[in-house]
């Protein structure tokens, strides 16, 4: 008989490759009967790699992963369920077009006497896991017309539906209302008196000491710390994190901001699946010359929807008038958008922003070809030289221009890409998401280089969902929530707390 | 296979080939043959330059060998009947030059409107140009009714069967159109933009491409191609067909995959379909000098397709 406290699953040695970076390094991790173990660190420590491979998503490339004493190598996510490990993923892994109920039962549906879904039982399943979570939405109710915040509640309720040795949950509370949330914690100390073993990933220091047992700090894909939480203190915690000094922007540096090159108001962009509702609404903002602006929110407050209505991807859904150095302007396109002098980096960098089976030197220049041809044929020395230019001034660090883009690091390519747009000599930088999946030196050279830019005048815009990012960059924070803008803080008034406050849905 | 020998995958295909077949056929290695197999493979050339431009875009073309069919009866039946207007009661006339641009823009026309249809409404390609399949036999029976169009005329015939310094009139045009598109692909922004819109249609439209406006002229460019290899066969058989073309599609895609271009896109370049089109050619041709029965042909040249992309496939796994 196992008691609370035993080893359920231990992982020893992990280590595990990307493309241009090494996630994690020799990672060990213990998770016990009844306890809670915070995994802590910056986006990019590891956290979610780890967790990965634990549930099975992909394998490790050393290192054994042990559950109840017996090694298991998982080949699917599927395999690690069966054996009583579940995740929820911090992305929603949920279908949009099934109801509640077929979402939280997919792929395991109640089945009547001759093998069809028996919609009553599941229903009825269903509406008893929601009013255990205190949701109030009817089983029936198509997942896509919930806010994302009652979505992460049913990814919850899908989890917990099986009977979990070991849970996983990737930063569950970062889209839902305190409520929500703590109904969660109650669930969550239901879990830990069953013996559930739950892993749980989260940025909200103050969560810890309630439900957390122990701590697990990793940092730059290494195990750093292992440590009940009763033992270490909040400074300690983000010591280890950050490991470093957070590097404060000068502020010498910045000057006064010039003027007004980029005015939005009322920009508003239609849901695209529930007429009369809106994914943004009557956003107003003006960017100047030199200006970092910085734009927070959750999970589906409408950060990239708004740099996407701005460059001209939506544009039969969306209204509001733009206004470019005080002309307005309709953008159709992103080719309006950057005739007009914007340029946009967008937040997956593999699937929107790069041509993976392209060179480093035909992805940054891609943009300037019309500039880059004689009588009709492409100027390969001009187009040598401009590329030259952009390696250099950015700092990319390739073998060659001929390097095929996709053996960069994920640092590189985005310099790539900001060398891509400078070459365009655009007058404001949209960017999503800067240093998503970037290590952590290369998200210096990055945030240097934006400063670098915005000293030329260049005006930015950056979205990004990691808050000491944005008070890091930003001149002026705007704070979306659910598509509206929420607050407006200058870098001065600017804190964590009264930014996730403003974020935070009510 | 080292990746160095990778990238010469269909050329070593092609030269074992060879060998082969010089091995077990006296007749095959002969200056007869060869110019034989240059023409023999001179229509799927012209069709296969322009399948590679649509399959590097991203998308894929089945109605070539329909247009291809449209082109010459419409070439073939203006040169030898003429156009009558009857509300001016005038019969126009054409001359070679005016057949020969009367077919190719045929082609053009219907290219277009494949382009046009894929971006304007977002119909898969599969799907649209599936659409222009049935419509361009439909209109070839329509303007043929059903019969062949024959007795062209000699100006006419030299296209297929002409010999311009010692060299086939066909193989000449091949070879032109290959050398034009080789350089297109690669020395030009157009050639840039086609790769990048097939490598990455979000990044390209993020990146400021005319996305739609390159795939207009991609499919564009490849019913103007079919209507040139229409030429070659109504030319060559004296004779315009209303069941020309048919299958060729599958042949030209054929060519196109064995020469190592990515059915998904972005990846591959003319001069593979080049070699791809020879790879064709030297097993038809090899197959009939040994006297393999044509079923057993198909069945063969089914496999050397299932083959080809299974090492292309291979060799791109690996890391």
């Amino acid at each position: 008989m196992s008691n609370h406290g035993d080893i359920i699953l231990e992982a020893k040695g992990i280590s595990k490759q990307f493309p241009g970076v090494k996630a994690l390094d020799d990672v060990s991790l213990t998770l016990r009967r009844g306890r809670l173990t915070a995994l802590l660190g910056e986006n990019g420590a590891g956290k979610s790699t780890l967790m990965n491979i634990v549930a099975g998503v992909f394998p490790q490339d050393a290192g054994d992963v042990k559950l109840a004493g017996e090694v298991v190598n998982f080949s699917n996510p599927r395999q690690a369920h069966e054996a009583g490990i579940t995740m929820i993923f911090q992305e929603l892994n949920l279908v949009p077009n099934l109801s509640v109920a077929e979402n939280i039962f997919l792929g395991r549906e109640p089945l009547n006497r001759i093998g069809l879904i028996d919609a009553k039982a599941m229903n009825q399943q269903a509406a008893a896991l929601l009013e255990k979570l205190d949701l109030a939405v009817e089983p029936t109710a198509p997942l896509g017309s919930l806010r994302v915040g009652q979505q992460q509640i049913v990814e919850i309720a899908k989890a917990i539906s099986v009977e979990a040795r070991v849970l996983i949950m990737d930063e569950p509370t970062s889209a839902i209302t305190e409520h929500e949330i703590e109904v969660l914690f109650g669930i969550i100390e239901n879990l830990k008196r069953q013996g559930v073993a739950i892993a749980y990933i989260t940025h909200k220091f103050e969560e810890l000491a309630r439900i957390g047992d122990d701590a697990v700090v990793m940092r730059d894909g290494r195990l750093i710390a292992t440590s009940p939480i009763k033992d270490l203190t909040h400074e300690a915690m983000v010591q280890m994190m950050v490991g470093r000094e957070m590097k404060q922007r000068s502020d010498k540096a910045r000057s006064e901001p010039g003027e007004e090159v980029l005015r939005l108001e009322n920009v508003s962009l239609k849901h695209a699946d529930r007429p009369g509702d809106f994914v943004l609404q009557d956003i107003s903002l003006q960017v100047h010359r030199g200006e970092v602006i910085g734009i927070f929110g959750l999970m589906g407050a409408g950060r990239t929807e708004l740099l996407e209505t701005i460059f001209g991807l939506h544009p039969r859904a969306s209204a509001g008038q733009i206004y470019v150095e005080g002309q307005p302007v309709t953008i159709h396109s992103p080719v309006d958008a950057i005739d007009y002098g914007l340029a946009l980096a967008p937040e997956d960098r593999k699937s929107e922003g790069l041509i993976l089976g392209m060179s480093v030197a035909e992805n940054a220049s891609l943009p300037s070809l019309p500039r880059l041809q004689r009588f009709g044929f492409l100027d390969q020395e001009a187009e040598g030289s401009l590329v030259g230019e952009a390696i250099e001034r950015f700092r990319v660090k390739t073998p060659s221009q001929n390097q095929m883009i996709r053996n960069l690091s994920g640092g590189n390519q985005q310099k790539v890409i900001l060398g891509k747009w400078l070459a365009t000599h655009p007058k404001v930088l949209l960017l999503d998401e800067p240093t998503r999946g970037i290590d952590v030196g290369a998200k210096g050279e990055i945030y240097a280089l934006i400063e670098e830019l915005t000293a030329d005048g260049l005006a930015v815009i950056v979205v990004s969902s990691e808050l000491p990012e944005i008070l890091a960059l930003s001149d002026r924070i705007a704070v979306l929530c659910e598509g509206k803008q929420t607050a407006l803080f200058d870098r001065t008034d600017a804190n964590e707390e009264a930014i996730m406050n403003a974020a935070l849905p009510n | 296979m080292p990746p160095r020998l990778a990238k010469f995958q269909s050329l070593i295909a092609l030269v074992l080939m060879v060998i082969a077949m010089t091995l077990m056929s006296d007749n095959f290695l002969t200056p007869d043959n060869g110019w034989n197999i240059l023409r023999q493979i001179s229509v799927n050339l012209c069709l296969s330059i322009g399948m590679t431009l649509i399959i590097l875009s991203g998308g894929i073309d089945l109605s070539v060998g329909a247009i291809l069919a449209l082109a010459g009866a419409v070439a073939a039946g203006v040169l030898k009947n003429g156009v009558a207007i009857p509300v001016f009661d005038v019969l126009l006339q054409f001359t070679v030059f005016g057949a020969i641009v009367c077919g190719i823009g045929v082609g053009l026309v219907l290219g277009w409107f494949n382009g046009f249809v894929v971006t304007r409404f977002n119909i898969p390609p599969f799907v649209a140009t599936l659409g222009m399949f049935s419509i361009a036999r439909g209109m070839t029976m329509l303007w043929t009714g059903g019969f062949p169009i024959t007795g062209l005329g000699e100006g006419f015939g030299y296209l297929g069967t002409g010999i311009f310094l010692g060299v086939p009139m066909p193989v000449w045009i091949s070879v032109a159109l290959v050398a034009a598109f080789v350089v297109l692909t690669r020395k030009t922004r157009f050639g840039r933009y086609l790769y990048a819109v097939g490598g990455n249609e979000r990044a390209s439209l993020l990146t400021g491409l005319r996305v739609n406006r390159i795939k207009v002229w991609v499919y564009t460019l490849g019913g103007g191609l079919a209507g040139v290899a229409g030429l070659l066969v109504t030319a060559r058989l004296d004779s315009a067909q209303p069941n020309a073309g048919l299958g060729y599609e599958l042949d030209s895609i054929a060519a196109v995959v064995i020469g190592g271009t990515s059915l998904s896109g972005g990846r591959g370049s003319v001069l593979g379909t080049v070699l791809g089109c020879l790879i064709i050619g030297v097993l038809n041709n090899g197959l009939f000098l040994l006297n393999v029965s044509p079923f057993w042909q198909q069945i063969i040249k089914g496999f050397v397709i299932l083959a080809a992309v299974a090492i292309d496939k291979m060799n791109q796994d690996k890391p």
